[in-house]
């Protein structure tokens, strides 16, 4: 799994500068605080191939792991994450020019302009405490941007903020994505995540101060991005966006795997809430894959998303098509009851032999799901949108304030503002009022490195050894540019859970260049 | 209550008055709620001290282009 991140970028005071400009200045002075960027002197440009490279490298690839995985036992496992596929190109040939777009980090994540956003997509991780780690080291990130913008004489102050909304009928997104089985039928995904997808926001809402797309409704809701969704399924991301969306890149083989990309969540700075976000889901479509989700249809999700949104009271119930009606909070309980049943079955929350995850996310799931239902104030240290609005409330109390005010609407922003000393969230968290899953310093590690357990160690490692020789570089790829060599050299990870430390360590510990280390790949010793 | 169903008899129209209404307090002769309520005082007066300046000007200029 893995989260992208699309910061509100902000600068104080004027809106007469670019926003893509700025976001490129995000990026390039991330560059200018890393040292192994400056190594490989600009920007690693990002492969944009998205054909299987088995056919756009012209007939040149050894897909030695794919067409016959049993015939090469006598092979490092390493060798066959890593086959070599040379690709034609010049070497050195494009000018990356003064406006750098994108970045491949040391800890295996991209930092890229998107949209007129600077955005982090996370390297990818194999469990929910990993993906909020990865997902909060890209804070630091752009926290460090900040810090740098700041420091450089003529460029304006940039704020950043890890939000949804300008409350001006923009949104921006903070995305998931999952890999499953390609066999799975998109048709009982689309059934089985709908009405979680629809209510998820009462453990992952992030809170918003106004209603509507463009905020003038007066109140509290619960989700940043609910009111910009008008479609139960599609493939846009940008326009009639819906609840489940279709985009299908896998990046990865794709006889194997889909890459289901979850558009519908809110970006989380509360790491209980980014916690439940990835755990839940991951549960959820774990049991749609294996058939045991609940069944459940909502008569009209749309409508559901956004009403399940605007009641923080939670007194609502929503409609079913058999004719009935649940609660948010009843269809949250449904999904946990038949996770607990399914994990329990195939064993993943066995307390000793299970996956070491499971258990915790099924228990912090029900401790939320039973406050929520007694008394969701008491959940103000872990659930975004109550610690929001608990915040909220009590400006209200001591200044009498209606929902109007623009100080409530100053707070909902400046909650994302990723400075600690403006952030509000930050100030909550400095206090001990917010729940850490962790340490500053576990943060601090995941800027510097990459997941040990994903091909992500590949990537990243390529980055920090032999960054200078690094070309280019997307998910499923590492592009080499060797002085000896005039062609680029690419080399695929098209298995996401290859290229890990276990596999490839050993190798990029002996290799001192770029140049043995790619010898070593080719020649298939370790 | 996982497994209720019950009739949508409670279809909400009086949202916006919900969204006025007042907000439970502490007794103010306890020394518990006295205690939290300089506790929320001491929050809110370190948060006064990091909000930006004309929160409707700086709202107001808050704006972003397109994303996903």
């Amino acid at each position: 799994m893995g989260a992208e991140t699309e910061y509100g970028i902000h600068t104080p005071g004027t809106n007469t500068f670019n926003a893509t400009w700025l976001s490129t200045q995000v990026v390039h002075a991330y560059s200018q605080e890393t040292g192994h960027r400056a190594a490989a002197g600009g920007e690693t440009r990002w492969d944009y191939t998205d054909e299987d490279p088995l056919a756009d490298a012209r007939g040149w690839v050894v897909p030695r792991d794919e067409a016959h995985p049993s015939q090469l036992t006598d092979v490092e496992p390493e060798l066959t994450a890593a086959q070599i596929a040379l690709e034609g190109g010049e070497t050195g040939g494009r000018d990356p020019g003064p406006l750098m777009m994108n970045m491949v980090l040391g800890n295996g994540a991209r930092l890229y302009v998107d949209h007129a956003h600077p955005e982090y997509s996370s390297p990818e991780v194999t469990n929910p405490l990993d993906a909020v780690r990865w997902d909060a080291a890209g804070d630091a990130v752009a926290l460090a941007a900040v810090r740098r913008i700041a420091a450089t004489p003529g460029l304006p102050a940039v704020n950043l903020y890890k939000n949804n909304t300008d409350n001006k009928s923009v949104s921006y997104g903070s995305h998931e994505n999952y890999l499953m089985p390609r066999q799975v039928p998109f048709r009982d995904i689309v059934t089985g995540l709908t009405p979680f997808f629809a209510t998820r926001q009462l453990i992952c809402g992030a809170g918003r101060v106004g209603r509507g797309q463009d905020g003038s409704g007066s109140g509290f809701q619960i989700s940043q991005r609910a009111d910009f969704f008008e479609a139960e399924v599609g493939l846009e991301t940008t326009i009639r966006r819906p609840i489940i969306n279709t985009r299908d890149e896998p990046h990865a083989t794709s006889e194997k795997y889909r890459r289901l990309h979850v558009i519908i969540g809110d970006a989380n700075l509360s790491q209980v809430s980014n916690y439940l976000k990835f755990g839940t889901t991951a549960l959820v479509l774990d049991m749609i894959e294996h058939g045991t989700a609940p069944e459940l249809q909502l008569a009209d999700p749309v409508a559901t998303l956004r009403a399940v949104s605007h009641d923080w009271r939670l007194a609502k119930t929503h409609p079913l098509s058999n004719g009935r009606s649940l609660t948010a909070l009843q269809i949250q309980w449904r999904y946990l009851e038949a996770a607990k049943a399914h994990a329990a079955a195939n064993g993943s929350s066995h307390p000793e032999t299970g996956d070491g995850h499971t258990a915790d996310v099924l228990a912090r799931w029900e401790q939320v799901l039973t406050g929520l239902g007694t008394d969701p104030m008491s959940l103000a240290a872990q659930v975004e949108w109550v610690a929001k609005l608990k915040l909220l409330q009590q400006y209200r109390a001591r200044d009498n304030m209606d929902w109007k005010d623009p100080r409530l609407a100053l707070i909902d922003l400046q909650w994302s503002d990723i400075r600690p000393e403006k952030g509000l969230y930050y100030k909550l968290l400095q206090r001990g009022a917010m729940e850490r899953l962790l340490s500053d310093a576990d943060i601090a590690r995941a800027v510097e490195q990459p997941p040990q357990d994903t091909r992500a160690y590949f990537r990243g490692m390529c980055i920090q050894r032999y960054g200078a020789n690094v070309a280019g570089a997307s998910w499923d790829s590492v592009i080499f540019e060797l002085p000896s060599q005039r062609r680029l050299q690419r080399v695929p990870t098209k298995e996401p859970l290859r290229g890990t430390r276990e596999l490839t360590g050993a190798l990029f510990e002996s290799s001192p260049d770029a140049q043995t280390f790619l010898g070593r790949l080719l020649a298939g010793a370790g | 209550m996982a497994s209720q169903e019950q009739k949508n008899t409670s279809s909400r129209t009086e949202e916006e008055q919900l969204e006025d209404s007042p907000l439970p307090t502490p007794a103010p002769d306890s020394g518990a709620a006295q205690a939290a309520t300089s506790g929320v005082d001491d929050l809110l007066d370190e948060i006064d001290g990091v909000l930006e300046t004309n929160a409707e000007e700086f709202v107001r200029g808050f704006v972003q282009k397109g994303g996903q």
